[in-house]
């Protein structure tokens, strides 16, 4: 952390409209007084183990470590948390506050691939709020399944067909939306990212993704593990594992969307195709062009479909604690194929990406190494659009 | 003339015992030829300043009237780079002191002190950042000081009054007065506590001008009764989007109630 506050390095702090700075200063108080909430951290510590079912499992994925030929490849496997994703640990998090701490009657969020959607649903519906999910259309016609989830959960999909119809136009929508509402609504943003303090107040709630699996893999195998490896849409999944590990001796590596290739533009890889800049409330790294407009993005996976990433990545890219890299498309859809046959799991296309990386380096790492490759979801979402690539109809 | 026009310019429209008539438009929108020839007719038409807006690609807190504006601007190639230099040209011909409206991100790219001094060149009289709070905007202030460009802030009807006066401190033009709790374009709404609001906003010394939400002369009437000036934008620019021909008229029919 930076000494001024809500930064990273020189990375983050808070740039948004006035009409919503005494509600991120309000979201800011509630954030601190929860931390030391005992109430609060009860209810909530509860809910995640009969709720969402945590701890999920560390699972050690023995086919797929055989077929690399190298380091031992373990699974966290928050694909089998409640909603079928890490983004539910937030999600719940925050509807809690808005409910318990902030007496808020609404929530409203974004989402891309649908699943934070989903669980911003979930949370609404459990603690009793009314809901509102922005959604651009591109993405309503990618993941038409959490679409039809979010509805039987009682929320409003509000469809956002403004830009490049993905989430960064959900989340202006979003913005805008509160901007209106502010005084009586919740925004439960989806990741690491945005004005403070929601890049500390999401972390907060997705670091025990690495708290688990620090104990977890220490229980297993009596050592760290050598390597981390998450994919990077906003970076609250990846957050979420590596912040229990800064400190240790271990690599760590975060997998951006590389879409078509970075020389084709079709991607989403900001740290490789990016520059600095000010985007939807912090200073980043963002997919922009030298007028300071925002580029359109592409992946083939929605929820790593966004121009910019959380300050805190940028941070730690600087300092080089964190290695980024991305993998394609292509990389990304060979993984999910791979794992589904060799595991019997199918992943989210998100997490492919970070499979895809494991598949590249494990069988260059001695057997003895350890990698924790972070499933942030499953690809029950995901298999409806992998089959219309494939040309197959269903 | 030398810097902080827009300070100087709304002391002499009060000298006069007038109120300020501020029309915004978008630079760009649909070229900055139809620009120069909007300047000048918002000049002669009675403006007292003019918020010139930059095109973003995602202004998230103006409505559909001013966003679609702004791709129509993009799509023109308008940037701000060209609008500065658009600006240099045609300095000499509007003497009605120019505000610039931009988000940050076109600032920060352009280099931000790189920005103050063009601006300052091209004889830009204030700037509005929609996006750039109070505690951010140290650096910002720094330069608008030093190349004597006013800086304008906006207060909101949610804001403290700890952060009104922080706001109000750290505008040199005048405060701008967000009369809704919401984007540009949205409807008028006010009431007994937006009158308290405002009323204490100015009670800590500098001019007060409200926007978002006026659409009509006679909201712009009564905006007047209590406020310095008063700021007129998304139905601005629709009339010039939509009826051209009616632009005049419209805006001279604001200036007259003001
Ligand atoms: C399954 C899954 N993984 C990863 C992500 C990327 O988000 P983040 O980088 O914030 O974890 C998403 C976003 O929608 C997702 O649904």
């Amino acid at each position: 952390m930076g000494k001024r506050k809500g930064y990273f390095g020189e990375y983050g702090g808070c740039f948004v409209p006035e009409t919503l700075m005494p509600a991120l200063e309000e979201l800011e108080k509630a954030f601190y007084r929860a931390k030391i909430d005992k109430n609060f951290n009860e209810e909530f510590e509860s809910l995640l183990k009969d709720y969402v079912g945590r701890p999920t499992p560390l699972y050690f994925a023995q086919r797929l470590t055989e077929h690399l030929g190298g380091a031992k490849i373990y699974l966290k496997r928050e694909d089998l948390a409640h909603t079928g994703a890490h983004k539910i640990n937030n999600a719940l998090g925050q509807a809690l506050l808005a409910k318990r701490l902030m007496k808020k009657q609404r929530i409203i969020a974004e989402t891309g691939a649908g699943q934070h959607g989903v669980a911003t649903a979930t949370g609404a519906a459990l603690v009793g709020l009314s809901c509102d999910i922005y959604m651009g259309t591109e993405d309503i016609r990618r993941q038409k399944l959490n679409v039809f989830r979010m509805n039987l959960l009682g929320a409003n999909v509000i469809s956002v067909d403004t830009g490049s119809k993905t989430l960064k136009d959900a989340i202006n929508e979003a913005l805008r939306d509160w901007t209106t509402n502010v005084r009586t609504t919740h925004y439960v943003l989806g990741t690491v990212f945005g004005p403070h303090p929601y890049p500390l107040l999401v972390r907060y709630f997705q670091s025990i993704i690495g708290r688990e699996a620090k104990k977890q893999i220490i229980q297993k195998e009596g050592k760290l593990p050598h390597c981390l490896i998450a994919c990077v849409g906003g970076g609250s999944n990846s957050i979420g594992l590596f912040s229990a590990f800064l400190k240790d001796n271990v690599k760590m590596i975060g997998v951006e969307a590389g879409g078509k290739g970075i020389q084709t533009g079709f991607h989403a890889a900001r740290f490789a195709g990016g520059a600095k800049g000010i985007f939807q409330g912090c200073l980043s790294y963002v997919l922009e062009d030298e007028d300071g407009n925002i580029l359109e993005t592409h992946s083939v996976s929605a929820g790593l479909d966004y121009a910019s990433v959380g300050p805190e990545h940028a941070y730690l890219r600087d300092t080089g604690r964190v290695i980024y890299t991305y993998a394609t498309d292509e990389e990304a859809l060979e993984a999910f194929e791979l794992l589904s046959r060799l595991e019997g799991i199918i992943p989210a296309l998100e997490s492919a990406h970070a499979l895809a990386e494991a598949i590249k380096i494990a069988p260059k790492m001695s057997k003895d190494s350890i990698i924790i490759v972070n499933l942030s979801g499953r690809g029950d979402k995901d298999v409806q659009e992998v089959a219309r690539i494939k040309g197959i109809s269903l | 003339m030398k810097g902080f026009a827009v300070r100087k310019k709304l002391e002499e429209v009060k000298k006069q015992g007038k109120k300020a008539f501020i029309p915004y438009i978008m630079a760009g929108d649909p070229s900055l030829e139809e620009t120069a020839r909007r300047l000048k007719l918002l000049s002669e038409a009675g403006a007292d300043l003019i918020e010139l807006g930059v095109p973003f690609t995602d202004p998230l807190a103006d409505g559909p009237t001013i966003q679609r504006a702004a791709e129509r601007a993009l799509k023109s190639g308008t940037t701000l780079r060209k609008i500065l230099n658009f600006l240099n040209e045609i300095k000499e011909e509007i003497t009605t002191p120019i505000i610039l409206m931009t988000y940050l991100n076109p600032v920060f790219c352009y280099g931000i002190e790189k920005f103050f001094k063009d601006a300052k060149e091209a004889k830009v009289a204030g700037v509005i950042f929609p996006d750039l709070t109070v505690e951010e905007s140290e650096k910002y202030r720094t330069f608008a000081g030093k190349y004597c460009i006013d800086t304008i802030f906006l207060v909101a009807p949610t804001s403290t009054s700890e952060r009104v006066k922080k706001i109000v401190k750290a505008s040199t033009g005048f405060v701008y007065y967000v009369s809704i709790t919401g984007i540009t374009g949205s409807q008028l709404k006010l009431d007994n506590t937006f009158m308290e609001h405002i009323d204490f906003v100015k009670s800590l010394g500098k001019p007060v001008c409200v926007g978002f939400g006026v659409s009509k002369p006679e909201e712009a009437s009564y905006v007047a009764q209590f406020a310095d000036g008063v700021i007129v934008g998304s139905a601005i620019v629709k009339v010039f989007h939509e009826t051209p021909e009616k632009a005049l008229n419209f805006i001279k029919s604001l200036r007259e109630a003001i």
